[in-house]
């Protein structure tokens, strides 16, 4: 069942379009963006994940919804379902290549041509949130993302960054790259935040300290708050479960959940 | 001709691009005829200019990794220190993350600038014999924003291979970002000439790493580059209180091992995860003077150690290594 497409584009009917960006990679941009989708979708919100990032998707396996097909309707493409209530919509490159140890071996044009499509032809239909997961960086996809966006509001962006230094180094490039092309920042999370050892409870700053917080106050922005080291969020990653349903008594879902309400604060504001 | 002239249009496919002349973006560019007619497809004569360049450089190695935030930088730097720990050898270090270069702060070289001289830039030297550059010397506030599409990203890796002036080094280093995209392309085609000696692979054990690996393992393939090895990095981590190992990042599909036999690729070796390696780099000191008595320093000391043989036997010491560690296990 697809979504009709209204004259003014395929996100017509979607009410906040949200960008979840670092300039560091491996920071958990995926991980976050997956867990505030969930977390979005058990609070009754219809979402949608736009993944854009093409060398290397990792939502797919993240929601655990393998290989399916990609059909075309009238209005579009139609995004997979990682739910059979269609709850939570999703769009990558992992869905579109044939092999999945297969290479996208593309320069910046070719990149910006499919994630125009992305943008443009996918039939997202009635949406509360749009996520839209980026690849490290300030480059092709990023401008590629905002150019396509222009006719629809972009809410803003949330920054991902872990603790130390050589990550907030980064991460202030992407807060310059924001301020240049006028995309509001909701806020910074800070990931990988402390380990706490599941034998002896000591925590272990393996990612160093506060690097967030400190960026978040260095540059003006809202902190959203820290997310702890987590080997569970690791494992149901990994095998696609939601972690959200699986450890709610958890202090890393504590910490998701007032992300999440803050964010939503800010977007309802 | 240039790979974007400076009188192109913003969209500028780059001249080298199927679409040269050809795409939207290209009407009414004074360069379309050319692009159109294949003429500005020709071999660039930089790969020519590098390869002369670079007579002087023995080895070139490349550091990939599908994926972010593995520990590329890390590893980068520190086989760089660990290589120049030999008074005898000059070793160079280029950095072409050009939207997120790591290199100058973990090297201890943020603020520093590049100068230029008559035969060409001159990097930065961290020791006497280890020269480095990044775009991160050309940036003036640690805020800066390199806001590049592909074309320009690609003019500055080959400024970097043409115009610096390596003199005599024995081993250039060359720190990737993730993925699989221009900057990757563009070393292996600027470096065509030149020659490429090989790559090693970082990667960390679980599969959503994995699953981006095996991509850019399919990409020295595809491009001809031979792939020395791979790392596994933040290998379990180890209490520093109770002294137990929990998997932070666990290899849920086997890690690299199980990845590197069906690949028939050798795994170098496994680094554990050190609160120590983090610090040691945010404060630009390297770990391996810092703790040389971590277990994660003596990881990279054995895996970095093969190195000091000639590259001509790397492969053949690593082959034993790997048929000896696959005799052990069984």
């Amino acid at each position: 069942m697809c979504a009709c497409l209204s004259e003014k584009g395929s996100l017509a009917q979607v009410k906040h379009v949200v960008l979840v960006l670092s300039g560091k990679g491996g920071v958990g941009k995926s991980t976050i963006t997956t867990e505030l989708a969930l977390a979005l979708v058990h609070a009754g919100k219809k979402v949608g994940i736009l993944d854009v990032d093409l060398c290397g998707p990792s939502i797919p396996r993240m929601l655990s919804v393998g290989k399916p097909e990609v059909h075309q309707c009238d209005a579009g493409w139609v995004p997979v379902y990682a739910d059979p209530q269609q709850k939570l919509a999703i769009m990558s490159i992992g869905f579109l290549l044939e092999d999945s140890d297969e290479a996208v071996i593309w320069r910046g044009p070719k990149k910006t041509a499919l994630i125009g499509q992305f943008v443009s032809d996918v039939a997202w239909g009635e949406l509360d949130i749009l996520l839209v997961d980026t690849p490290p960086g300030t480059s092709d996809e990023h401008l590629a993302v905002l150019e396509n966006l222009r006719k629809h509001r972009v809410d803003g962006a949330v920054l991902v960054t872990t603790p130390q230094a050589v990550s907030t180094g980064d991460v202030r490039r992407e807060i310059t790259f924001c301020k240049k092309t006028a995309v509001k920042i909701l806020g910074i999370v800070e990931n990988m935040s402390g380990f706490v050892c599941p034998h002896c409870s000591e925590c272990s700053n393996v990612f160093s300290k506060g690097g967030g917080e400190e960026l978040a106050k260095l540059t003006g922005s809202v902190f959203l708050g820290s997310v702890p080291l987590d080997p569970l969020l690791t494992a149901t990653l990994e095998e696609g479960r939601d972690f959200l349903q699986a450890f709610p008594e958890s202090s890393t879902y504590t910490a998701i959940s007032q992300i999440v309400n803050t964010v939503l604060s800010s977007l309802d504001a | 001709m240039a790979d974007v002239p400076n009188d192109a249009p913003e969209h500028c496919p780059g001249t080298s691009s199927d679409q040269a002349g050809k795409s939207s973006a290209c009407q009414g560019c004074p360069n379309q005829n050319i692009c159109a007619s294949g003429a500005a497809k020709a071999p660039d004569p930089a790969i020519e200019e590098i390869r002369q360049k670079l007579t002087s450089v023995k080895h070139k190695i490349l550091v990939l990794s599908g994926k972010g935030g593995v520990g590329k930088s890390t590893f980068s730097a520190h086989l760089s220190h660990a290589l120049a720990s030999d008074d005898s050898k000059e070793i160079a270090l280029l950095d072409v993350d050009i939207c997120g270069p790591s290199i100058p702060k973990i090297m201890g070289l943020e603020g520093e600038q590049v100068h230029q001289s008559g035969s060409g830039w001159s990097p930065v030297y961290v020791e006497d014999n280890l020269a480095v550059m990044s775009i991160g010397f050309l940036l003036s506030s640690p805020d800066d924003a390199v806001i590049w599409r592909g074309p320009k990203k690609n003019g500055m890796i080959k400024q970097f291979l043409r115009d610096v002036d390596w003199g005599e080094v024995d081993y250039l280093i060359v720190d990737t970002p993730p993925g699989t995209s221009d900057e990757h392309l563009s070393i292996v085609q600027y470096l065509s000439g030149a020659g490429i000696d090989g790559a090693v692979i970082i990667t960390t054990p679980q599969e959503v790493s994995l699953q981006d690996v095996r991509k850019e393992i399919r990409f020295c393939k595809k491009v001809k580059i031979p792939v020395i090895g791979v790392i596994e990095n933040m290998s379990g981590f180890v209490c520093p209180k109770c002294k137990n190992t929990s998997q932070i990042f666990p290899p849920t599909t086997g890690g690299a091992q199980r990845m590197c036999e069906e690949l028939n690729l050798p795994l170098l070796g496994r680094v554990p995860l050190d609160p120590r390696i983090g610090r040691s780099c945010d404060e630009g000191r390297s770990f391996l003077t810092e703790v040389p008595d971590s277990p994660a320093a003596v990881a990279y000391q054995n895996i970095i150690f093969p190195f000091f043989c000639s590259l001509k036997t790397l492969h053949l010491v690593y082959f034993s290594l790997f048929i000896y560690t696959d005799v052990i296990s069984h």
